[in-house]
């Protein structure tokens, strides 16, 4: 009884070589399929994401090689492929599974998606019938990594996109955001996907203007906001409580002159500002102002690097306690084994 | 004073002390420790107090504000009474950490003070005169919480201006909840003192002229901050700063008139 991991991911090949080996969900129960009919493979799980693809498997064959196992999953494999992919035994099968659910083989460290990508992982193998005592076992026992690893250290804390990291810090200002006004100023592609994470956070009243009228319409279509034509938006800012801006502007569009006279009726309501333009869209100055927040690309991708670095301190702590499950893991493992070798041992004899 | 009196004031400055520790340990090892062991911390140490003011006051047969001792006791008990209400209903997370702290501080002058006090005595009591002193040192525990939320507030904005959140930053409340809480602790604590005045009126017999001023003056500086905020007069950081000088102000002032007015209160 042995367990394998054949695999090919972001640190072993670049997404060109990736997705030639990808498995999308449409084609999962066939590829476990496929993967049961090979006579030596008892269990089976097959986990694809887009920077993973791996078949955790359970097998008699000690000697069981990856060339034919990807051949006869995508034909044949040329040599210059074979290069980025691995096999892992036993033990670095076992931690490789553990810190894929902790989150720690992802491309952003500590990220949470790929928890539940595994999950469905598993609970697909289980449907096709693919997973035995030692995969339910395996799976089970990463779920409850995943989770520890996730309460007891800091590896998933803070935001590591400016996106998120701009959501997070209008959080620790307004609390919920259901009821917070924000416009989106400028229908740029950065600006565009921070205003689908103030939307996924609970963003409700969004606005969205444009030179392009119908590019800001189109967006505000997108994400259950309201468009508002560009020589507008003036207007609409005097009751904003978040403002995004990226215009393509040469110059400063929110000065603190234009801001003083209308922050003077809201003083109790602070403005968070986010300059996410280059040239910037704030005139810096309006930082200074009370109650007035601005951050610009720099700033939030400065607090995204030290969320980064702070994960990095952190995987030594998630090592140790992944190690001491690891452990756990093999005791249980050379346990089962005993139990399944000594009757053998004894029949020995009178053979 | 009994032994029992001095064991509760100190087992309760025990738990205060526990609180705040474990609040420091948490934060500066980063590892995000559940901040209800300094919730409990506090109950255990209001508890404590409560006992004190209980065996005090039935020791003496009035509130137990007849000295400085006494008079600190019964603010931090009021200031935590405060704390357990709208800590936990506003979800104001990690305010346990900066009112164990001032709790702390206030017992230990309570029990620097308790040695130079003089013993309690059994008196006649007015209870006009029991509410007074009760409305105004509960006032002054919600002013304490006010300055306390105004303290958390000035830490998060400082975060936010210098660009450089800590782990600190997104385990305090949001700044708009804590300005919303300094504003109704103002508002609360304001109320209350308006009410302790008002009876101070029905006292009878000859005014504390000192006192009186004092009283007059901390109602108008904190009707002032209050008005301002309605007003929109300024920032609500300049309302978290002044909640800070208010009530360092109030605490300092108040040894100092108590000084200069009958000491029989």
């Amino acid at each position: 009884m042995n367990i394998f991991c054949f695999g090919i991911s972001h640190q072993t090949a670049n997404v060109e070589v990736r997705e030639r080996f990808a498995i999308p969900d449409s084609a999962l129960a066939d590829s476990l399929t496929r993967l049961a009919r090979i006579s030596s493979v008892q269990e089976g799980v097959v986990l694809s994401t887009c920077n993973r693809t791996e078949f955790y498997v359970v097998t008699e064959d000690s000697q069981l090689a990856i060339e034919p196992l990807f051949h006869d999953f995508y034909g044949p494999v040329e040599s210059s492929e074979i290069q980025h992919l691995y096999r892992l035994p036993a033990l670095p099968s076992i931690r490789h599974l553990f810190r894929v659910a902790s989150g720690l083989e992802s491309m952003v460290l500590g990220e949470t998606e790929i928890f539940g990508q595994v999950k469905r992982a598993y609970e697909a193998a289980t449907r096709s019938g693919t997973t035995g005592r030692i995969l339910n076992r395996l799976f089970q026992k990463a779920f409850h990594v995943g989770k520890h690893v996730r309460s007891a250290t800091a590896i998933t804390r803070g935001s590591v996109s400016v996106g998120s990291v701009a959501v997070d810090l209008a959080q620790q200002i307004f609390g919920e955001l259901e009821g917070r006004r924000i416009m989106i100023l400028g229908a740029g592609e950065t600006s565009e996907r921070t205003a689908w994470s103030f939307q996924s956070r609970g963003a409700r009243q969004l606005f969205v203007s444009n030179r392009s009228f119908e590019r800001a319409s189109h967006l505000a279509e997108a994400i259950g906001g309201r468009a508002i034509r560009f020589d507008d938006w003036e207007e609409e800012f005097r009751d904003l409580d978040i403002l995004v801006s990226s215009t393509s502007a040469p110059h400063a569009i929110v000065t603190r002159a234009k801001l003083e006279p209308m922050l003077r009726t809201r003083r109790d309501r602070p403005l968070f500002i986010i300059d996410l333009a280059m040239p910037r869209d704030v005139d810096p100055a309006v930082h200074d102002m009370d109650g007035v927040y601005v951050y610009d690309l720099d700033s939030l991708r400065a607090i995204a690097g030290r969320t980064l670095e702070a994960r990095k301190k952190e995987g030594e702590a998630c090592h140790d306690l992944i190690e001491k499950h690891v452990h756990d893991f093999e005791t249980w493992l050379n346990r089962i084994a005993d139990k399944a070798i000594a009757p053998a041992a004894i029949e020995c004899p009178r053979t | 004073m009994n032994w029992s009196d001095r064991v509760w004031v100190e087992l309760s400055l025990i738990s205060y002390l526990i609180g705040f520790a474990y609040s420091v340990y948490s934060l500066a090892t980063n590892r995000f420790l559940t901040p209800r062991i300094t919730f409990w911390a506090i109950c255990i140490g209001f508890l404590f107090t409560t006992l004190f003011l209980f065996d005090r006051g039935h020791a003496i047969g009035r509130c137990p504000i007849t000295n400085r001792y006494e008079v600190l006791v019964f603010m931090t008990w009021s200031m935590v009474l405060i704390y357990l209400v709208i800590g936990s209903s506003y979800r104001l997370s990690l305010m346990g950490a900066f009112t164990a702290p001032v709790a702390s501080t206030l017992l230990l002058f309570a029990i620097a003070f308790s040695s130079s006090e003089p013993a309690p005595r059994r008196i006649k009591v007015n209870p006009w005169l029991e509410a007074h002193t009760s409305f105004l040192m509960v006032a002054c525990g919600a002013f304490a919480l006010a300055c306390i939320a105004g303290t958390m507030f000035l830490v998060q904005e400082r975060q936010l201006k210098t660009r450089q959140p800590s782990s600190i930053f997104y385990r305090l409340p949001p700044i708009t909840a804590l300005s919303v809480a300094n504003a109704r602790l103002l508002w609360l604590g304001f109320s209350l003192f308006t009410v302790g005045i008002a009876t101070g009126f029905l006292i009878g017999g000859r005014i504390n002229w000192a006192q009186a001023v004092w009283s007059i003056l901390v109602w108008g500086v904190y009707g002032g901050i209050i008005l301002a905020r309605i007003l929109q007069a300024m920032a609500d950081k300049w309302g978290a700063i002044l909640s800070i000088v208010a009530f360092s102000l109030l605490l300092s002032t108040f040894w100092g008139i108590r000084f200069i007015s009958d000491p029989s209160l």
